[in-house]
């Protein structure tokens, strides 16, 4: 064992680093060595030495340029002392020659198939990525992945009809492609209802299609108005509508309110599977606090509950339905956000419509449903939150380990009333004023300015905005957003300009 | 005798062809694949009552001295023997009274003698054998009586009972001569091999069970590797530029699929390691040295179909599982088509692999608990030794008969311990 402590300092990460010292230990082999391969283990050794010195491996060089073998050496060598051979990687063809007639066996009289010893190791001639055999991969990938979800995920999932009001403006491509990439990973059969305000566009129908989903778009004939309250209530109107084609149309399956600008997770639907007739879900408020951050600080040192953000059922120890969590919308008192492009919060109302989820049934004419649901055509769109709609609150089926799992955010960005965006967001004509860079890579470009008085004032307007950046950290997201539609703002005057000419 | 234990499992082949293997679904609720006639029924049989097992009483120093020395021993792979040993004190197949015992059991532990690093050496491990064995055969009777014939030992380590990890070594030592009589139970086990004794019972590697326990993810995670490896390509320490480890096959892995985004394949030890085998569809389970190793036991246990890249490997228990139907076998010479081989397998034959894997007696068959739980591994060595009985007559000899020679074997061999 005395040779060990020189090999422990090669130290192998979980394995045999240590054991090479074993042949010179096992006493057996000792006493019986021919004189050949004491010959060769002096030669060994010699060359060890010589290669510390050179620092390469100095036997290599030598068989090279002994050798007079081929490039391309078989595969199976016989791995005795006597031989050693070139360690060359052997490149073998893509279809093998089939016989590689095996060198008969060394002294050790194994009468195993298999040689001990070293082997080439093989290399296909394009050792890369095959794209037809990723493709089946990665079918055979999916393939699995569904008979998981057939086995571990919902048994007999129902169809998920989703309702979404929205209208055109700055902001609608934004949401609306969140809420379309979110619904197209949805594993289950998905219908999508689209009520817009103001009737069908064609600028909301190119947005939904690219989705590939199945798309009811129905127009509205109002148009959205200015005011949050007002439109608040048109959206109420607009879910009505889409629940009365859901009658209409005698759907099936679980109906979901999404609005375009929330944020759904994945668990969400595999969650409201399990709602019978008509379920709640917790839904986080970001309400954006804007301000009011002082008086919100003093007030968080005095309360001993910290508000939670967030909407839903509350239940009591027995896990029944035994309330209603609300947003605290105390502290925004005075200062909420009245008309849609108002700098100030946007609150929510008391209990979010898209918290809730009902079961298709509820709304069909007929049919076997529970008595204590309203019939919608009865209803005048004037109900406040969907409680609204059945007699008896209290039937409510609390979802997401009874509310205390938040699926899905709500969220209220809107910019500027006047703020205009190009058409279905394609720039054409293609854009005519160029506003130089301050700051070129290029240091000797003189930053000579063309004699148009617009984009001198483009230039300043951000300038002066910056120097007002000066926030906290908790006003970035309000200083960025501003800074953003004053962005879209100067953007849009250019349109207006180029429209003009 | 070996011969009815021979024409027993004849038997269950035959009816293997006549009660096929069909999915047995109890609706959704139970995707396992119930291995019904031929040998999956095996594993669920009860020893207890089937065969006696006397175990000797050996001085401390074979087993309990040398585990207070390195209590290491427990949690490496060859940790087999010491547990089969713990096992077999308390179990209702002991018998106190060695004249009606089938088999008699010798606790030696010749695989703990560890390393700093924790790897055995198994230089000592013969002269240990060799004296346990004349331990046993001057004080009772029973060995000379058949020479060894009736007992079987546990002997985990890479080749076995050859009692050496370098192959070429290996097979210059052979089977110790002592053992050549004897049942051995090892992990290691390659056909028209040296160190493979016919008759030999072979054992997954030893794994912890409550380690893999507490890694389990929910069963819905979808898999989404399709090729998970994590493991040396290249033995930088003893084998640098490739060739002798695993008989090239390694390294020919890597330097096929290094750049392969199907293949997840690193030398890396990430902590995630238990976790990720269960988000992958095909773990490689390739030679390394030896040509067994823990993986196959933990891809059985994770449900990651174990594809074993191993000329002429003999795996655990294959009288009792049917190693074809459920993990994909590639030889080492078609290792740089791997990845059209395993893309070409049709997803029904993938996912009936998987739900035979899913087959909790299967995963239970690989394992080593403590307590023992039945159908486990220590019931499967117990189920191969009791199908091995009753033993032929003309193992035992009339007395001042032999057929060993205590002095076979290199010089060293012969030093007492």
């Amino acid at each position: 064992m005395k040779l060990s402590a020189l090999q422990q300092s090669y130290l192998g990460r979980r394995s045999n680093s240590f054991r090479s010292s074993g042949p010179l230990d096992s006493s057996s082999d000792g006493a019986f060595k021919s004189p050949a391969a004491v010959f060769w283990l002096v030669l060994h050794g010699l060359s060890c030495l010589i290669s510390l010195l050179l620092g390469f491996r100095f036997s290599r060089l030598v068989f090279l340029l002994l050798s007079t073998s081929s490039t391309y050496t078989s595969p199976f060598h016989s791995p005795t002392e006597l031989a050693k051979t070139l360690d060359i990687r052997s490149v073998i063809p893509a279809d093998p020659v089939g016989n590689v007639p095996l060198p008969f066996p060394n002294k050790t009289a194994t009468n195993s198939r298999v040689v001990v010893g070293r082997h080439g190791i093989r290399i296909r001639p394009w050792p890369h990525p095959n794209p037809v055999e990723v493709m089946k991969a990665h079918r055979i990938i999916e393939r699995v992945q569904t008979e998981q979800r057939l086995q571990f995920g919902v048994k007999d999932p129902r169809k998920i009809i989703v309702v979404t009001p929205t209208y055109v403006r700055t902001f609608q491509s934004l949401h609306l492609t969140g809420v379309m990439h979110s619904l197209m990973l949805v594993p289950y059969d998905l219908v999508w209802i689209v009520v817009e305000a103001g009737g069908v566009s064609n600028e909301t129908a190119s947005l939904i299609a690219k989705s590939g989903l199945r798309i009811i778009h129905v127009g509205f004939s109002q148009r959205m108005p200015n005011s949050w309250d007002e439109r608040h209530k048109l959206e109420t109107k607009m879910r009505l509508r889409g629940l009365r084609i859901v009658r209409e149309k005698i759907l099936d399956g679980i109906v979901i309110f999404s609005d375009d600008s929330n944020m759904h997770s994945m668990e969400l639907f595999d969650e409201i599977q399990n709602a019978k007739w008509f379920g709640a879900v917790s839904v986080g408020i970001l309400a954006n606090s804007a301000n009011i951050d002082e008086t919100v600080v003093e007030k968080r040192g005095e309360e001993e509950n910290p508000r939670m953000p967030v909407q839903g059922p509350a239940c009591n120890v027995s896990n029944m339905l035994a309330g209603w969590h609300t947003f605290n919308t105390l502290p925004f008192a005075g200062k909420s956000a009245v008309y849609i492009d108002d700098r100030a919060t946007v609150l929510p109302r008391k209990l979010e419509w898209s918290g809730f989820v009902l079961n298709s049934r509820l709304l069909w004419k007929d049919g076997d449903k529970p008595e204590w649901m309203k019939d919608i055509d009865t209803l005048d769109g004037d109900i406040e939150s969907p409680l609204d709609l059945v007699k008896d609150p209290s039937v409510v089926e609390p979802l997401g380990s009874c509310g205390r799992r938040v699926l899905l955010w709500w969220l209220r960005v809107e910019a500027r009333a006047d703020s205009k965006f190009p058409p279905r967001w394609i720039i054409d004509p293609p854009l005519e004023v160029t506003v130089p860079s301050k700051r070129t890579p290029w240091p000797d470009t003189p930053p000579e300015l063309p004699s148009h008085k617009k984009p001198v004032i483009g230039i300043q307007e951000p300038i002066i905005k910056h120097t007002t950046k000066t926030r906290t950290s908790r006003s970035k997201r309000r200083s960025k957003r501003k800074h953003d539609e004053t962005r879209t703002d100067r953007r849009t005057t250019g349109f207006d300009k180029t429209l003009q000419n | 005798m070996e011969i009815w234990g021979w024409v027993f499992i004849g038997i269950l082949f035959l009816a293997d062809f006549v009660v096929k293997i069909e999915p047995f679904k109890l609706g959704r609720s139970q995707p396992t694949e119930r291995i019904s006639g031929s040998a999956g029924d095996v594993l669920e049989d009860n020893p207890v009552g089937r065969l006696k097992v006397f175990v000797y009483e050996l001085p401390s120093k074979y087993s309990k001295k040398i585990l207070q020395k390195d209590p290491r021993c427990l949690n490496h792979m060859f940790a087999a023997e010491i547990y089969m040993h713990r096992f077999l004190l308390s179990s209702p197949v002991r018998t106190l009274n060695p004249e009606e015992a089938d088999w008699f059991y010798t606790p030696v532990y010749t695989t703990c003698d560890l390393t700093p690093n924790g790897l055995p050496l198994p230089f000592k491990s013969p002269r240990m054998m060799r004296s346990a064995i004349q331990l046993i055969s001057s004080n009772w009777p029973y060995w000379n009586r058949t020479e060894g014939a009736d007992h079987f030992f546990l002997v985990p380590h890479d080749f076995g009972a050859c009692f050496h990890y370098q192959e070429e070594k290996a097979i210059e030592r052979g089977i110790l001569p002592l053992l050549q009589r004897a049942t051995l139970v090892q992990t290691f086990g390659q056909r028209n091999h040296v160190c493979l004794k016919e008759g030999s019972i072979t054992i997954p590697p030893y794994a912890p069970p409550q380690k893999m326990q507490t890694h389990l993810i929910p069963d819905k995670t979808p898999r989404s590797i399709f090729v998970y490896f994590r493991g040396l390509f290249y033995d930088v320490g003893n084998d640098p530029e490739g060739g002798y480890y695993a008989r090239g096959a390694r390294a020919a892995v890597w330097e096929n699929f290094k750049d392969n985004p199907l293949f997840d394949i690193s030398t890396e030890h990430p902590t995630t390691y238990y976790e990720d085998m269960q988000r992958a569809v095909f773990c490689l389970c390739p030679l390394g040295w030896a040509p067994w190793s823990p993986r196959l036991v933990e891809a059985v246990i994770f449900g990651c179909i174990p594809v074993i890249i191993a000329d002429d490997i003999v795996l655990p228990f294959a009288d009792a599982i049917p190693w074809e139907e459920i993990g994909v076998f590639v030889d080492e010479k078609d290792v740089p088509n791997l990845d059209t081989i395993l893309t070409s397998i049709p997803p029904e034959v993938i996912l009936r692999k998987q739900r035979l894997l899913a087959n909790p007696s299967m995963k239970q068959a690989m394992l080593f608990p403590q307590p023992a739980q039945p159908g486990d591994a220590f019931h499967q060595v117990l189920n191969g030794l009791a199908r091995k009985l009753p033993h032929d007559k003309s193992v035992y000899f009339k007395p001042g008969e032999r057929v060993l020679n205590w002095t076979a074997g290199p010089v060293g061999d012969l030093k007492p311990w």
